[in-house]
């Protein structure tokens, strides 16, 4: 067995390796300061780890700090494991979204999988239990067999996750576009329900207490994740490699079962996942939020693997794994609970007074380091902000309808884009009805998970249009927001919250970091107007392949409580002879569009305007007629425009439409102007909807097949059959994987 | 009637079992856990779907090696109904109680949905509360459902009168479209759909609710005098 030979603390400072860990001159300089010497090479790691952008957020705090983030039912906002809302009844609903982006771009399966077990652990680590998980995605556009390859794999590894460990996946989003090519985006959402009683805190509390490791050993897999997430990909990603960590959800449903056993437990003080930078943040975290220090001694750290050294385990992001503490002498009962899992439950180091983190390995001392020089202390930066070129040249361009020879055509093509496509391909290969509390499976706008002992549910939609955000990403900003809330609104919720994942380029680049700020300040905004704060989430920059960065991509996870499961709507068209209603206007905006890209081959101009005051009074009527039991079904216009919409509402049930819409045809079939919806509602409740929902404008009726769109002068723009638009719609993705790149 | 709804490591249709029995019909049902010794308190016993021991070998290798499978084999040979569903019906075909085995699903993808289901023979304690050849509507989720036997075995189960369900269609290459057996005494049953997800419309039918009134009739039937 060979032995490492680690460099010493002159040689890291005069070969600067520290820079291979991510650190800068400046901040190798201040870590200097804060221990008054030269930090040898595991305290090199802690700092390198604990001030990457993934853990310390040094270059989004400032932006992160304009989020709402407090409201009546918030009950914990952003810093802990997951954010948590009161639904009432002493039960809260515990949320978050994460990325992991950077490692499925090189290990598609383990990746994704990873992704979704830290987010699972981040949520049970709060005491609750995970009822329901959700995912958004970015690729390429899928024509290449590196595409494919990691849509696939990404997929499979959501589902070999989610489905053995059996949890519901029961949302989510896909979308294409050529920015995504080498550098995909997957974020994972769990979402856990738990009663006010159980709910725990990452804390190091009551010096003297002991510190204990339960769950899986550790290995040398994923050293350095949190500062490979925080590097632009390159040709030679693929050597870091071993920085994926690879997922047992098997392990995890046991720890999941016995942390959850233990939250039942008075011996427990605090919990906190061993996620990014493992051992290290989870320790120093904890400590430092207690205002306590924690002393280990690595020896007793379970290992999977021999000779591991001090920085190895203090790196590793093994996965499976978290760190308590417990009532001083209660020790022998956590491990007999955990041993009935089969799962090792090992007192690893004691609370200390001193606020400093002191780790022994081989009887010496190798590393001693404050805390809250790690957790709190990071740099922070204010990165400048530049208007990108291609901003101020959008702005002035005219908003024109792209050209469309044959609108029937144009809606069966856009059917078929990948984005506007029915994704049964994706979601067929998720277990959505295990705990069987799925009231709304995916393919509806948001999903419904009933609570169980009570008459209330919990509607759940992740959303992003990074199209418009390329294009005006306050503008996108705020849309990004107001059609998640739209999403849960339709299917018969109020939204309660947000959580967040913030995908974006270099910060270091000032177009890219202006587009983080404004893009912030549009969610922001709509956020306060929405009434849904921001209780958590995360931030993943530095995604760029070679230079070039995706689209701005924050992704929101919207939760909402349906007050009554009877209040649940689906988007489908429910009978025939229903009236169909379209609230909200259609104005002549094709920027980021669906139809632009697909005739055009490219996006450019300004993004759809919208105006918050009315999305607000607009979802606050259609809330207030579901609610009355006056809406049969509901649906928001988004990518593709109305006809993309109605089309969409006939496939569920085989129904069929015919209506006539106002103004020019193009506009009218296929903008995707802001803040509209189609409902249909039974002819005895049109009277009471209409008195309600005041912007509803009657365009015609639900039929038995065939979907039919008019234009006021009696022109027929659409007249096509359901099932060659739901074909077309259905198989586009399989035959799309199936066709040679 | 009590059942005992057994957990492995790794079950995770456990849950939906037990509130089957016990919210939608009023029966007893407690877990008990893989290494139980003794399951004589129980009138059935439930074999719920999931990922026992991670599946990591074969799907229910593991499992049946487990110690409470002893006292399956036992409650079995008492007579008692016994029912698998899923990874269940996979942990009773590798521990011989049901014959055949379960492989990958025939495109190699996990999937999940509802699907038409035949019932083949509605002469079984299982299933006499439906009607021979009717269709009815029950969700899978499984990535391992596709059945395969050799023909002595199909044309055994097919003398007997051991095919319970099979499939509308075959979309995971399942022989004959077989989607549910029982043993030739009758007494166990072993499925890759789960009954259990359809036990009320509000979470997408109930059409899997009489097969487990079905179990409890028979057993009334059979243990409540009529005095």
């Amino acid at each position: 067995m060979s032995v490492m030979l680690e460099p010493n603390a002159e040689q890291i400072k005069q070969q600067k390796i520290y820079q291979q860990m991510g650190l800068s001159d400046a901040e190798f300089t201040m870590v200097e300061d804060i221990l008054g010497r030269t930090p040898n090479y595991t305290e090199t790691g802690l700092f390198s780890v604990m001030w990457s952008e993934h853990c310390s957020y040094k270059n989004s705090k400032p932006v992160l700090s304009k989020f709402p983030t407090k409201g009546e039912r918030v009950l914990q906002g952003p810093g802990e494991g997951a954010g948590i809302v009161d639904i009432g009844d002493e039960q809260a609903v515990v949320f978050k979204m994460e990325s992991h982006n950077h490692p499925s771009a090189i290990e598609p399966y383990q990746g994704a999988a990873t992704g979704v077990g830290g987010i699972i652990r981040d949520v049970f680590s709060m005491g609750a239990r995970p009822i329901a998980l959700l995912n958004s995605l970015r690729f390429g556009e899928l024509t290449t067999p590196r595409v494919k390859y990691l849509f696939e794999e990404v997929v499979a590894g959501i589902a070999g996750y989610g489905n053995c460990i059996g949890i519901p996946t029961v949302g989510g989003e896909v979308q294409f576009d050529a920015s995504y090519d080498g550098n995909p985006l997957v974020n994972a959402m769990c979402v856990g329900l738990i009663d006010h009683k159980d709910i725990q805190k990452g804390i190091a509390k009551g010096t003297g207490n002991p510190v204990m490791y339960v769950g899986a050993k550790t290995g040398r897999d994923g050293i350095h994740g949190a500062t490979f997430a925080s590097e632009e990909l390159t040709d030679a990603s693929d050597e870091k490699r071993p920085a994926v960590q690879v997922g047992d959800p098997f392990m995890e449903k046991l720890l999941l079962e016995a942390c959850l056993e233990l939250v039942k437990s008075d011996a427990l003080i605090g919990i906190q996942d061993m996620g990014a930078a493992g051992l290290t943040s989870s320790s120093a975290e904890m400590a430092s939020k207690a205002g306590s220090g924690i002393e280990m001694d690595l020896d007793h750290v379970p290992q999977r693997e021999r000779g591991m050294t001090a920085y190895e385990m203090m790196l590793s992001e093994s996965q499976e794994r978290m760190l308590i503490v417990v009532k001083k002498g209660r020790e022998p009962e956590i491990v007999e609970l955990f041993e009935k899992y089969g799962l090792d439950a090992v007192t690893v180091g004691t609370v200390t007074d001193d606020s400093t983190l002191r780790l022994k390995h081989k009887g010496e001392i190798v590393a001693e380091v404050p805390v809250d020089a790690l957790a709190e202390d990071a740099p922070v930066y204010h990165k400048p902000s530049a208007v990108p070129a291609y901003f101020k040249e959008y702005q002035t361009m005219p908003n024109e309808e792209p050209k469309v020879d044959n609108h029937g055509k144009a809606l069966l093509n856009l059917l078929q884009q990948p984005t506007i496509a029915s994704k049964e391909w994706v979601y067929d290969q998720y277990d959505h009805q295990v705990r069987t509390s799925t009231v709304v499976s995916p393919g509806s706008d948001a999903a419904v998970i009933r609570v169980r002992g009570t008459n209330k549910g919990l509607a759940m939609t992740t959303d992003c249009n990074s199209r418009y955000i390329y294009l005006d990403p306050e503008m996108g900003g705020k849309i990004a927001v107001a059609e998640a809330a739209r999403n849960v609104v339709v299917s018969g919720a109020k939204p309660l919250a947000i959580t967040d994942c913030l995908n974006f380029g270099n910060p270091e680049k000032p177009e890219i970091f202006w587009q983080l700020e404004k893009a912030a300040e549009g969610m922001s905004e709509a956020c306060t107007v929405l009434e849904s704060p921001v209780i958590g989430g995360n931030v993943s920059l530095y995604n760029e392949t070679n230079g070039t960065a995706v689209y701005p991509t924050p992704t929101i996870g919207l939760v909402g409580l349906v007050e009554d499961l009877a209040h649940v709507t689906t988007q489908d068209a429910k009978n025939a002879g229903d009236v169909v209603y379209l609230v909200g206007e259609s104005f002549t905006e094709f920027g980021g569009s669906e139809l632009q890209k697909l005739v055009e081959g490219r996006i450019f101009g300004k993004a759809p305007f919208i105006d918050l005051a009315v999305e607000a009074k607009r979802q606050q009527e259609i809330l207030a007629a579901i609610q009355q039991g006056l809406v049969a079904s509901a649906h928001d216009v988004a990518e593709g425009g109305v006809a993309v919409a109605l089309a969409e509402k006939t496939f569920g049930n085989g129904l069929g439409m015919e209506v006539t819409l106002e103004g020019k045809a193009t506009t009218a079939l296929f903008s995707e102007s802001q803040s509209r919806f189609v409902l249909t509602v039974s002819p005895e409740h049109t009277e009471q909807f209409e008195q309600i929902v005041t912007d509803a404008k009657r365009i015609g009726t639900v039929t038995e097949d065939k979907l039919i769109i008019k234009g006021e002068d009696g022109g027929t723009w659409i007249n096509d059959s359901v099932e060659t638009l739901r074909s077309a719609w259905k198989g586009a993705i399989p035959c799309l994987l199936k066709s040679e790149a | 009637m009590k059942f005992a709804v057994i957990v492995f490591p790794g079950s995770n249709c456990d849950l939906d079992m037990y509130h089957a029995v016990k919210d939608e019909l009023g029966e007893e049902a407690e877990y008990v856990w893989h290494d139980s010794k003794d399951l004589s308190g129980y009138d059935g016993i439930l074999l719920p779907g999931g990922f026992s021991y991670g599946d990591y070998l074969r799907c229910g290798a593991i499992a049946q090696f487990s110690g409470v499978m002893e006292e399956v084999k036992k409650a079995a040979e008492a007579g008692k109904p016994v029912l698998g569903v899923c990874n269940g019906f996979q942990i009773l075909t590798e521990a011989g109680l049901l014959p055949g085995m379960l492989l990958r699903n025939k495109n190699l993808k996990f999937m999940c949905r509802t699907v038409g289901l035949k019932v083949e023979n509605a002469n079984t304690l299982f299933t006499n509360e439906y009607a021979e050849g009717q269709e009815i509507q029950v969700p899978i989720a499984h990535g391992e459902g596709n059945y395969y036997c050799d023909d002595e075995t199909y044309e055994n189960l097919k003398k007997n009168n051991q095919i319970v369900f099979s499939y509308a269609d075959d979309f995971n290459g399942s022989r004959n479209q077989i989607a549910g057996i029982i043993n030739e005494r009758g007494n166990v049953l072993g499925m890759m759909p789960h009954p259990e997800r359809a036990v009320s419309d509000l979470i997408g039918g109930s059409d899997g609710l009489a097969l487990f009134k079905s179990i409890v009739k028979q057993w009334r039937e059979a243990n409540v005098s009529h005095a």
